[in-house]
Formats: structure tokens, sequence, C-alpha cells
């Protein structure tokens, strides 16, 4: 007996030792989600990952299909085609939303409720152990405390969206989805948001943030999903989308042949005596001085050189156009 | 385990829901009015039978006839009260999106619905079992009749509220909060009118007029359910009284008591509707 015991701790100890160098499954996995309303389709072919403690934002125009692909990861909308994995769990199964906050779109809480029977309630569906105290802490966190024992049907759109926020936080999860969750907010309660967002990262919370705010995904997103017409147009990490460096050059007596050394290095955009050049995503830091040492040469008067970056804004824009003017010239 | 908690708790919540929006109230005003007129009108009824205006096998057809016709109106108030609820609570929360945050919830969307249904169950159950007994000592207190089959009685009016919700269930699943109410509450008076057609048609012999009344009663069964409770609330003497057949023409009494048969074709017509509300709430996309 033992004997038997002493076999069965060595080989769970063996098992814990193989597993202990397997990363975490993603928070949120999909591959091929399809949906579709009547005739028309409303997201195609969307595959898309969350890793552990990463936030990720969710771009994309009116009817882009972010809301219903954020709606099929939580089982709410069903995919025609297409896989959904939660923190490691098929999400079919409803256990797979144990550790998931969801704070929607629309968001309505129960009416006849106070805040804090909303958060009581919730922390019961989800099975969690949250004392009383935890609950409220997380109502201080929105800046509800005051109105802990309020009926909602008295709260502003704002206090809604804060409430949905505690809401979508209250049973310690492990990721947490927000769909535009700034839309009914003043800038005070954005900035509160972010600080959240970003809070919850240092705590290894997964996020996928779905806003129409580029600024706000800018500014907490490790990276970013580009979505256009149900369809991933583009993802990968700031670095990655915004990468494509740019240096501005104010010049003066340019001849034909330094402007086009300047567009041997990348793209080049003229404004006025202003030149921004798009700086090769290999650059190993050598370009800049390059171009300047070979621009001096040719007899160019350099009289100003410094860094650029695209917005995110600025990507976005050029992705959509980029696939707009596609799918135009394909129906052409 | 935790899809019984996810009822249970949902089920307290539509309680919940029920009263604070006010229902139970609307409900206990409501009841307060008709018991308090119906205490009057039995108490008329006693000071005519006590002049002997009336014999007592009269008097007791009358209180039979009475207590029926009050508690029709109870089950009334229950039907209207439960369906107009039922639309609200699942359509109403799935259109104003307060669905969407509880089913992201790990439970199951049958658990959801299931304590949905529990709550308005206890909820209206509770209102006819309590109404309907209160009416009962209203009755015995002023003209000293009680039911033969008060129990029975009882239970197959919760059993008529319950049939009805489940079907206020299975439209609030596919159509708006107000339709799904209309067209429950509608269905529930169209088969209460087909019964008695089918009643008069039975007294007069006619066969063709009489299935109209077997054929609602298996579609929906709230008059099946109604016309034995009816019959459990009434004097057995009243048949003499009022005379063989005509008993069957009479819309507030009752021929026969229900089978066996037709309660097991109730239990199945209830998990039969219930299942279909099921189905069709899963495959909702919301």
């Amino acid at each position: 007996m033992t004997g038997s015991t002493a076999v069965g701790n060595a080989a769970l100890r063996e098992a814990a030792h193989l597993f202990a160098g397997v990363p975490p499954a993603p928070a949120v996995w999909c591959s091929g989600l399809r949906k579709r309303y009547g005739q028309r389709s409303a997201v195609s072919d969307v595959s898309l990952e969350v890793g552990r403690g990463e936030i990720v934002g969710l771009l994309g125009p009116n009817g882009a299909g972010k809301t219903t692909v954020i709606k099929m990861l939580l089982g709410l909308v069903h995919p025609d085609a297409g896989e959904v994995m939660l923190l490691g769990r098929p999400a079919a199964d409803p256990a797979a939303r144990a550790r998931v906050g969801y704070l929607p779109e629309l968001f309505r809480y129960q009416p006849w409720l106070s805040a804090a029977e909303v958060l009581a309630l919730h922390v019961r569906l989800a099975a969690a152990d949250i004392s009383v105290g935890e609950q409220r802490d997380c109502l201080s966190l929105v800046g509800l405390a005051e109105r802990a024992g309020d009926r909602v049907d008295g709260f502003s759109k704002g206090m809604q969206q804060r409430l949905g926020l505690a809401v979508a936080l209250v049973a310690r999860p492990e990721l947490v989805v927000l769909d535009e969750p700034t839309s009914a907010l003043d800038p005070l309660g954005r900035a509160d948001v972010r600080d959240i967002v970003l809070a919850m990262r240092s705590r290894g919370v997964a996020v996928l943030l779905n806003s129409h705010l580029i600024g706000e995904v800018e500014r907490v997103c490790d990276r970013v999903v580009i979505l256009d017409s149900g369809g991933v147009a583009a993802s990968g990490t700031l670095l990655e989308l915004l990468g494509q460096r740019q240096v501005r050059l104010q010049l003066s007596d340019i001849s034909p042949a330094a402007e086009a050394r300047l567009a041997a290095t990348g793209d080049v955009k003229r404004a006025s005596d202003w030149f921004t050049v798009a700086v090769p995503a290999d650059d190993a830091g050598t370009a800049v001085p390059d171009v300047v040492r070979d621009l001096v040469t040719m007899g160019a008067r350099v009289h100003a050189v410094e860094p650029a970056r695209i917005s995110l804004e600025e990507r976005l824009l050029g992705i959509l156009r980029a696939g707009s003017a596609t799918r135009s010239g394909e129906e052409l | 385990m935790t899809t019984v908690r996810t009822v249970l708790t949902i089920a307290a919540l539509t309680l919940r829901e029920a009263s604070r929006r006010r229902v139970l109230l609307a409900l206990a005003v409501l009841t307060v009015v008709l018991l308090a007129l119906s205490g009057w009108g039995f108490s008329r009824l006693a000071t005519e039978s006590g002049g002997s205006a009336l014999t007592s096998g009269e008097a007791r057809l009358t209180a039979s006839i009475l207590l029926n016709l009050v508690m029709f109106g109870f089950s009334l108030i229950a039907a209207l009260g439960t369906a107009f609820l039922a639309g609200p609570t699942l359509s109403g929360e799935t259109e104003s999106g307060i669905a969407l945050a509880v089913l992201a919830r790990p439970i199951r969307r049958s658990a959801f619905l299931l304590g949905k249904w529990l709550g308005l169950v206890v909820f209206g159950s509770g209102f006819v079992v309590l109404a309907g007994l209160t009416q009962c000592l209203v009755v015995r207190w002023t003209v000293d009749y009680w039911p033969p089959d008060l129990a029975g009685a009882l239970a197959l009016l919760a059993a008529q509220t319950t049939v009805l919700l489940t079907l206020a269930v299975l439209l609030s699943t596919a159509i708006s909060p107000m339709a799904s109410g209309v067209v429950a509450v509608g269905l529930f008076g169209t088969t209460w009118v087909a019964g008695v057609v089918g009643g008069l048609g039975e007294s007069l012999g006619n066969d063709a007029v009489a299935r109209v009344g077997t054929v609602s009663q298996m579609l929906l069964p709230t008059d099946g359910l109604w016309q034995g409770a009816m019959h459990a609330f009434q004097d057995p003497s009243v048949f003499v009284t009022f005379g063989g057949d005509d008993v069957a023409a009479f819309p507030f009494l009752s021929e026969a008591p229900l089978t066996a048969s037709y309660l097991a074709w109730v239990a199945v017509w209830v998990a039969m509707v219930w299942g279909l509300a099921a189905a069709s709430f899963l495959r909702k996309d919301l």
C-alpha cells in the first residue's frame, strides 16, 4: 500500500514536472469563425488569439462584425462554423466562462435591483467565493461605492456602464471582454477605465477590448486585430502594425538624383520642402544616417531630420481604404 | 449541483422581480377587491336563503355557481399576471440586453429558462392557491359551504396557471414581450369560449359542436383543467338540483371530474411545450 502510494506520488511529480514547462493555454483562441444572418455574411473566417495577461484591441468600422465575434466567443451567438477555446476549455462548455468577465455593448442590468444586488447575483451565477467586502471594493473601483444600495433604474447611462464594468470584474476573472466600455463615459470615466485595464494587465488578466476610440486602444493594447467586412484585415503588435517607422526631412536644392535616392529608401511623401520617408522594417539603424550622407553628397541641403511615426488611426484608415479599394476592384 | 444552484437563483430572481415590479401589489389589490365583492354577494345569498327564499339544495347550487364564477375571476387574474410577466421577464430581458451579461456567466441556457419558468410557476400557483383558499374561507364564513375537494381544485387551478405560463414562456422565446402576453391571454380566452361552446353541443346532443370543446381542451389544456377545478369546487348535489345534462351547458358548472389519462396528457403537454421553448431559446442568437 505504502509502496503503491510512493509510486503514485512519484508519477504525479513527474507529470507536474513535465507540465511545468508547458505554457498555459491562451485566454482566447478561435479559428475559422463564420456567421451569416440570412443572405448577409456578418463574420467570415475570423481567427484570433489573446494570450494570458495580454491586452488585445479589436478595431474596425461599424458593421465589421466586432460585436458578433465577441458574442460568438461568449456563446451568446452561435457560429455557423469555427472553434472557440476560452482559458483552455472549449467554449461550448459553460464552465469555460467561469473566470470570464463581460461588459456588453448594450449594457443593461436588472432595474429593480440595487447595484450591490446586481453584483451579488453575478457572483452567485459565477459560483465564485467573493466576500461582500470584496464586492464593495469592486463598486468603489468604478466609483459607485456611494450608490451601492440604490436601484439601477435610478442610474444614468454612465453609471450603468460603470456598474457593468464592476460586474465584469467582480468574479476575479482571468479574461475580461469589454465591448465599447467607455461609450457612455465622460473623459474622467474614460481615464478611469484606462487605469483599470492597465491594472488588470499588471495582475495578469487578459483583456479583449473593442473600442471605437483608437487613442484608447493605442495607449493600452499590446496587440490589435483589425476587422473589416467580417474578416481580419490586419493583426499584430502595435510595433508590427505601426513599425513602419518614418523619418521627416526638410530639404532644399534637391536634385532628381537625390529624390531617387530618397525613393530607394522607402515610400516618400512630399509636402512643400518636407519629405516623409518610410524606413525599412529590417533597418539596423543605418538607413537614416546613410540617406542623409548621400543627400549631402548629392548637393542637397538638409535643414532638419526628425523621427516620425504613423498613428494607429492613420494605419487603420489605410488598411480599411485599401480593403475597400480591393473589394471595389473585385466587383468591377 | 451548479445547475440546481442556477435554477434556484434565477427562480428567486424572478420572484423578486414580480415583487419589486409591484406585480404582487397589483394582484393583492385586485384580490382584495374580488374577495370583498364576493364576500358581500355571498352574505346577500345567506340572507336570502335564511329567509327561506331558497331551499338548502338551491342554496348549495347557487353557492357552487358563485364560487366557480369568482374562482374563474381569480384564474383570469392569474392568467393575465403570469402571461404578462413571462413576456417581459424572458423576451424583454433578451431585447433590452439584460440577458447578455447573465448568459455570459458559466450557466446553461436551459437552467436559466427552467429557473424563470419555476419562478413563474411558484408565483402563479402560489397566487391562485392563496387567493382560492381565502375565497373558500369567505364562503364558509358567509354561507357555510365548503368544497368537496378543495385541495384537488386548488391543485388544478395551479396546473391551469402553469399550463398558460408555459405557453407564454414558449411564445416569449419567439416573439416580442407584449405580443407573447396578448397571444397567451387570447388563446386562454378562446379555449374557454370553445369549452362553453363544446358544453352547449354536448347538452344539445350535437357531436360536431361538442368536439370543438374536446379538441380545444387537448390543444391547450387550460379549459380542461378549469372544468376539473370547477367539478372539485361544486357540491355533488348540483346535478340533481340543476337537472342532469343541462349542467354541461352552463359555463360555471362542470359535469365530470378529470380522468387520469387527461392529467397525464397535461403533464406531457407541459413537458413538450417547455421542451419546445428550451429548443427555441437554446438556438436563439442574443
